[in-house]
Formats: C-alpha cells, sequence, structure tokens
C-alpha cells in the first residue's frame, strides 16, 4: 500500500467537504447537495476499487462481491467490518455498521439527526462507484439511521 | 489467490489511496464549480483554514510538545512531527532567510499529488493549495500569523515542491485570559 494518511485529517477532509458542498449552494440547489457528494463519492469508489482489487481473484458471484465489500473494502476504508449482512436474494442486501466511522464523533442516540443523511451521502456514493467498477449496477444505494452510531446501507441491484 | 488486504499496523491510519483520491474528487469539482485557479486556489485555502483550526487541537493533544520558543523550532516540529504525523512525509527544512523568520518545507513526495497530471492551461493552480491552509490555520490558533504559499510545485515540472513559510507577527491579544 502507498501512503498512509492519518485519520484525523481524512474526516476533517469530509467534514469541509460536506460544508463546502453546502455553504456554495444557493437555496433552490440545496435539495442537489445530496446527489452532488454522492456523485463524488461515486468517482472515488470507482478508482478506489480498481486499486484494491488488484490482487484478488475473480469473484464467483454477486454474494462474493457483497461479502469483499463488507470485509474487504470496509476493513480498507473504515478500520473494521461490517456488522451484519442481509439479502433478500432478490437484489437487495442491508449492510449494517453498528458504530459507522463518519457518525460516530456525531452522536451518539437521537441528537443531530437531522445532519445524519449530509455525512453518509459520500459513503452511499464510494458504495454504488466500487460496485459499478464491478458490474454490479445498482439502482439506489441509501442509508438509514434510526440511532447514531449505527447505520444500515440499503443497496437494490438492478437486475438486467 | 489469497484476498487479505494489507491491514495497515496503525489504527488511526487511514488508506493513503483514500485520502488522496478524495482531493482530488474535490479539487475536480473545484474546478467544475469555478473555472477559475485563482478562485480555486482561494476555496483549498480556506478549506484547509478550516481542517487547519481544527487539526492543531487534536496535534498539541497526540504530539505532547509545549510551546516553540523560536520559528526555527516551530519549522522542526511542523516538518518532523505534523507532517509525519498526518501524511506520513517528512518534509525538508532549508532556505532560512537572515532574519530566520522565513523557510522552505522541500517536499518530495507530496502524497495529495499521486495519480494527478495537470491539464495545460492550469499554471496558476496550487493544487494542493490545502495544505498552505492548513498551515496557516494551526499556526494561527498558537498566536503565530504565517503567510504560506507555493512556490515550486512538481505538478508544474519543478523538480521539488516547495512551500514558503513566513513569519508575520505574534498575535498577543488572542491569548485567552488567565493564560500567560
Amino acid at each position: 500500500m502507498a501512503t498512509m494518511a492519518d485519520e484525523v485529517l481524512f474526516e476533517f477532509l469530509h467534514m469541509e467537504l460536506v460544508s463546502h458542498i453546502y455553504r456554495t449552494a444557493s437555496k433552490d440547489e440545496k435539495d442537489h447537495c445530496i446527489s452532488k457528494l454522492e456523485s463524488l463519492g461515486f468517482r472515488v469508489g470507482q478508482s478506489l476499487i480498481e486499486r484494491f482489487t488488484k490482487e484478488t481473484s475473480r469473484f464467483k458471484d454477486e454474494l462474493d462481491t457483497m461479502k469483499f465489500m463488507c470485509k474487504e473494502f470496509w476493513n480498507a476504508i473504515y478500520k473494521k467490518q461490517v456488522d451484519n449482512l442481509r439479502t433478500n436474494h432478490q437484489g437487495v442486501y442491508v449492510l449494517q455498521d453498528n458504530r459507522f466511522k463518519f457518525l460516530t464523533q456525531l452522536s451518539n442516540g437521537k441528537q443531530y439527526m437531522e445532519a445524519a443523511p449530509k455525512y453518509l451521502a459520500f459513503p452511499c456514493g464510494l458504495i454504488r462507484g466500487a460496485l459499478s467498477n464491478l458490474g454490479i449496477n445498482c439502482i439506489v444505494v441509501t442509508a438509514d439511521v434510526s440511532a447514531m452510531p449505527a447505520c444500515k446501507f440499503q443497496i437494490q441491484i438492478q437486475r438486467v | 489467490m489469497s484476498r487479505q488486504a494489507s491491514r495497515g499496523g496503525d489504527p488511526r491510519k487511514v488508506n493513503g489511496e483514500l485520502f488522496t483520491l478524495t482531493y482530488g474528487a474535490l479539487v475536480a469539482q473545484l474546478m467544475k464549480d469555478y473555472e477559475n485557479d485563482d478562485e480555486v486556489n482561494k476555496q483549498l485555502e480556506k478549506m484547509g483554514y478550516n481542517i487547519g483550526v481544527r487539526l492543531i487541537e487534536d496535534f498539541l493533544a497526540r504530539a505532547n510538545i509545549g510551546r516553540c520558543s523560536d520559528f526555527r523550532e516551530t519549522a522542526d516540529i511542523v516538518a518532523r512531527v505534523a507532517f509525519k504525523m498526518y501524511l506520513g512525509i517528512q518534509p525538508v527544512v532549508s532556505n532560512w532567510s537572515a532574519a530566520g523568520d522565513e523557510f522552505s518545507l522541500l517536499i518530495e513526495n507530496n502524497p495529495l499529488t499521486d495519480f494527478v497530471e495537470l491539464p495545460d492551461g492550469h499554471n496558476a493552480l496550487h493544487y494542493s493549495n490545502l495544505l498552505s491552509g492548513v498551515l496557516k490555520g494551526s499556526l494561527e490558533m498558537v498566536q503565530m500569523d504565517v503567510d504560506v504559499r507555493f512556490v515550486q510545485d512538481q505538478l508544474k515540472g519543478d523538480n521539488i515542491t516547495e512551500i514558503r513559510l513566513k513569519f508575520i507577527k505574534r498575535l498577543e491579544d488572542a491569548i485567552p485570559a488567565g493564560e500567560d
């Protein structure tokens, strides 16, 4: 692995990224902030996965890919694995992280719930971007928080 | 083949590529938003400043160092301790002015610019200008008003990346009541 940056620096960069997008958006653009952050994440996820998988053997199937996301991808980015992976075997996957990195410093419960979505848009994009470069097209990746810092990412895969 | 990605030893480190690529996406977004190199420089510095004023708290809490007695000591701490801690590199401190109020940080392998190529026509852009803001913001929180600017950049064909820091003044008034 090339250089390592300190996690604090990355977290601050992400916070600035979020606040910059919101600071510079005009009133009627506010709705687009989430999708802007998501597409930034998408771009980063796309490039990252190429680096992460360059020494990986081919994935057997979709579930195998998802397991990779939950273990290696999560580990490389958040230093932990996803705590729970569920699927309905029809293209919907739910990844649950009980202590999601971007939320742990924010709140431990229901306080600041309204702020949660803007800190989850970039991570959602990361997942969608990574999967897209692994040949899996997701219709949406959404994040669902009922009490911070736990978070559920729902991935819905497009069936051709 | 094994699926085991390397797990860096230090739990406080994130994957450097994640950081570099995220920073790259940010710069690309700014270029799209402003289409003007100077304005992008300004925005990067502003964001860096906001990071710096927070980062200094983290730094002082972790590095366990006291107040610097002079600018030379500051230069040493910035290069040897701070850059090492946050970016994993140790810039060389050089080109001191005679008065000892100005020095350069020479960076050979700037982690922010991995995988980056500047397209033609962006000679005014300081790609890593976030660093200027971080340095300025963090030093301001320890009562030092410092001017920070890029004078050389490997992205523009220079042999080395050089950041020039100039001490302007001590911010005496910023000391909170009750501290000496």
